[in-house]
């Protein structure tokens, strides 16, 4: 630790009390990673605050020493984003975890960054309504994180992703100013900052509050299993589905080794010979639902569907869709370990992107089952590896980043729903220009001057893109072919 | 199937080195598309002295997947070939977005973020933005976001761009998701006192119907259900009223201003407020005329108030207000004031984008 560094401890001692201030390695320990696991890095020191006027402190401090800040919440994100800074402070905000207020009849509820996803529905059930991104981590994200990242979920293709059903948030800005944004109507004045906000990763400024919108609970709801001896008719079902005119609440796609996974650890009844099968849920009210479940069945059927059925009753619905909600832990139980990507391509492609990830696999001899938001395109690759064999995290990385590529190169973005954060920081290089990236830089700029908000994730340099482009020369063509190469 | 529009136009290189020399010279530049929605610039922006760039022949649809439910279009594109070639697959852009004129193109419609009466139940134009590319001012051509629904890589700088009035850049082409329209459309009407409507409203809200827009006006309540025929047929037994004919009419003339309540020689504010807020009294407390719209979340009223006053009476509901139509009134500012921290962060973003302050200077906001 450096003097400076010892400094700055001992005045952020004035500012928390001692058991929220944690700086011993072994307090530091669980704060070493999120839910990308295979990247570890203790934080100079983590802090929890109690309220926004403890952020503002601590924030104005860290602007004092210059001391860099990754805020976390339940840190069950996926690519890295809350990952600490070797000198740097860890802000950990799970004790704001208060519903503040909850206003049914304008249909919606202000809450604290640390307040599960899954507490809100519970908290404004009684009244009828749900907050609708459903991430399926909900049970134990924090909304603040699921904002940070504009998570989605399941039912995104209905109901969107957090951009969507989010009204206003409270930022505390790098400069350790209080910021509202948004605000209690539908809309707000200038530039939509809530966008801009929302999916930033940690880097434009720290959001303590959180006013999200709520949805009435659709009347009924029904679950389809469909099964497919072919991926491709699995897809055109799809396209048919959504060019019948439905959106459906959820539509998932599973490969068979995903469905072999999720049958063998959760007997979901799923058939274990099927090259595919399609999980639809429908809802809204009975007599849509009815009208959509019977012509889904037809079109299924049309698009050469071996099979379709339709849950009897709740619990049914519930044994159909547990086998999805389970398909990662179930894939995880086939190999030590294993790799979860988040590329989204247009629909039309996932033939032919399936075709080329499995014959990825092979090349790189390592297993892949794939998960898919089918509706919206958003593809989870789980690539099986084992990291205690030699060689065998670099290789996985190496495939995840050619499907990610993949993924771009057919029109499609390096992820849907789990953001960029450090996993995915070499292929923002693939996904833009030195253009866009350092427009990037430049909004970056002027809300964080000093660049102490969650640096070095979300947005790599283009430095960085340079080094990176000239192990990557495709057709001859360097990548950034303006930058200079060292 | 892809459909591509014929007679489409590329000239994103002449308005790329429109900006550039702009840039060069430090000129200001005034983004046009077919100005239907020049009445919304600030009093204070001087188009006179600026030149003017016009997306107008940068037409054509460039992309269009029903299948998908994503249509690209470059921004001088008709609104109306838009809504035409999704009509004729059965889809439509859910936001609703008025026109204010038949030659209203894309770019100006994202650039300003209207949403028509479906915007509480669907969601506003940003909300289907997927992805825009656009030159900076440095006449910098850029592309953010594509053409897939979901896209986490990078800033949101497509829903940025969406109302930021063309000050953040030149929009160049937009890609949108587009949705399903719905089997049928019926418009319930039922006659009811302020206090009863604003109720009334409240209350359906809460349940899960098929409502596609709520407007009071004149003691009318109107309510729109979109949806399959059962669904519809369903619905309109659990609500009170009787089915009006010619609905479409209707529901088009609130959303481009033709009813007969925008027809006053007093300004037009707009005030976007909470869905359930107490504006039962507003016609006194700002001695005017009102037609709610969004299911209660969106106040039309005419007046003659000074804006100081309808400004500081949206604040107090949670809300804020616009002057869309000036009428015989003027304002330093057409929008509501922004706190100190916020104007700061809109300045810094406007020179992140702009540095020298050549694209559509003080047309959103005075010091913007």
């Amino acid at each position: 630790m450096t003097p400076a560094q010892s400094e700055f401890i001992k005045a952020l001692q004035t500012l928390l009390p001692v058991n929220f201030l944690l700086t011993d390695e072994e307090s530091l320990r669980p704060y070493e990673c999120d839910g990308l696991s295979a990247y570890k890095q203790l934080p100079l020191v983590v802090a929890l605050p109690g309220n926004q006027e403890e952020i503002i402190s601590i924030i104005k401090l860290c602007q004092k020493f210059k001391i860099p800040v990754t805020t976390r919440g339940a840190g069950t994100g996926l690519s890295g984003g809350a990952l600490p800074l070797e000198n740097g402070l860890l802000l950990n905000l799970a004790r704001l975890n208060k519903i503040l207020d909850i206003n049914p009849d304008d249909r919606t509820a202000r809450v604290q960054p640390g307040v599960r996803n899954l507490a809100i529905s519970e908290a404004v059930s009684g009244h009828g309504l749900y907050y609708a991104p459903d991430p399926s981590s909900q049970i134990a994200c924090s909304i603040g994180g699921n904002v940070a990242e504009n998570a989605g979920g399941v039912h995104s293709l209905k109901y969107g992703l957090t951009v969507h059903n989010i009204l206003k948030l409270e930022i505390i800005t790098a400069e350790g100013e209080l910021l509202t944004i948004g605000s209690q109507a539908l809309d707000s004045p200038g530039y939509d900052l809530l966008a801009l906000m929302t999916g930033s990763e940690g880097l434009l400024g720290i959001i303590t509050e959180i006013t999200v919108k709520l949805l009435p609970k659709p009347e009924l709801t029904q679950v389809l299993l469909v099964v497919f001896d072919d991926v491709i008719n699995a897809g055109k079902a799809v396209s048919e589905i959504i060019s019948a005119g439905i959106i459906p609440a959820g539509l998932e796609l599973m490969d068979t080794l995903a469905i072999k996974a999720a049958e063998d650890f959760i007997h979901a009844g799923y058939p274990v010979d099927a090259t595919a099968i399609l999980l639809c849920e429908i809802d809204g009210n009975i007599p849509e639902v009815g009208d959509h479940t019977k012509k889904i069945h037809e079109l299924c059927l049309q698009c050469g569907a071996t099979e379709v059925r339709i849950a009897a009753d709740e619990k049914e619905q519930k044994k159909l869709w547990a086998g999805r909600k389970a398909a990662f832990p179930a894939v995880g139980r086939l190999a030590p370990d294993y790799y979860c990507m988040d590329g989204t391509i247009p629909r039309r492609c996932l033939p032919e992107v399936l075709k080329r990830i499995s014959e990825m696999a092979e090349e790189y001899d390592l297993p892949v089952a794939n998960v898919f938001h089918a509706g919206d395109g958003n593809l989870h690759p789980l690539i099986l590896y084992d990291a205690n064999v030699t060689g065998q995290l670099e290789k996985t990385e190496q495939f995840g980043g050619r499907i990610l590529e993949l993924c771009v190169e057919v029109g499609g973005a390096i992820t849907g729903e789990h953001g960029v954060g450090i996993e995915k920081i070499d292929q923002m290089c693939v996904q833009f220009q030195s253009l866009e990236l350092s427009q990037f830089h430049a909004i970056k700029d002027a809300c964080d001057e000093q660049g102490l908000l969650n640096p070095g994730k979300a947005v790599p340099t283009l430095h960085r893109c340079a080094e990176l482009g000239a192990m990557h020369v495709h057709d001859g063509k360097l990548p950034h072919p303006e930058l200079e190469r060292f | 199937m892809i459909l591509i529009a014929a007679g489409t136009k590329d000239i994103t290189s002449k308005l790329a080195n429109q900006v550039k020399q702009a840039y060069a010279n430090g000129a200001v530049l005034n983004i046009r598309g077919s100005a239907t929605k020049s009445f919304l610039a600030n009093s204070d922006h001087d188009k006179n002295t600026a030149e003017l760039i016009t997306t107008r022949e940068h037409q054509g649809i460039v992309n269009y997947e029903p299948g998908e439910l994503v249509l690209t279009a470059r921004s001088g594109t008709r609104l109306n070939d838009i809504q035409k070639i999704l009509a004729s697959k059965n889809q439509m852009l859910a936001f609703e977005p008025p026109a204010y004129g038949e030659q209203a193109t894309l770019g100006g419609t994202i650039a300003c973020a209207l949403s028509g009466p479906r915007r509480p139940y669907t969601g506003s134009a940003r909300d289907y933005v997927l992805g825009v590319h656009m030159i900076n001012g440095r006449g910098e051509v850029m592309g953010f976001g594509g053409q897939v629904m979901k896209n986490v890589a990078g800033y949101d700088v497509s829903r940025l761009m969406t109302g930021a009035m063309g000050t953040l850049g030149l929009l160049l082409d937009i890609s949108l998701k587009v949705l399903p329209a719905p089997e049928t459309e019926k418009t319930l009407v039922q006659d009811l006192s302020p206090t009863d409507a604003r109720k009334c409203m409240i209350k359906l809200a809460r349940q899960y119907l098929p409502i596609s827009a709520m407007s009071y006006t004149d003691r009318f309540l109107n309510i729109r259900l979109s949806g399959t025929q059962a669904t519809v047929a369903a619905s309109a037994e659990k609500i009170d009223g009787e089915f009006i004919h010619k609905h479409e009419t209707f529901w088009h003339d609130i959303r481009e201003q033709q009813h007969p309540f925008f027809k006053s020689d007093k300004a037009l504010w707009r005030l976007s407020i909470p869905a359930a807020s107490d504006w039962v009294d507003i016609e006194t407390k700002l001695d005017g005329d009102c037609l709610i719209d969004w299911g209660g979340a969106l106040v039309w009223l005419t007046s003659n108030e000074t804006p100081e006053k309808v400004f500081a009476y949206a604040k107090t509901l949670g809300g804020h207000a616009r002057l869309f139509r000036q009428g015989n009134s003027r304002s330093d500012s057409r929008i509501q004031p922004f706190s100190p921290g916020l104007l700061s962060w809109h300045k810094k973003i406007k020179h992140a984008f702009d540095p020298k302050g050549i694209l559509n200077p003080g047309l959103m906001h005075k010091d913007v």
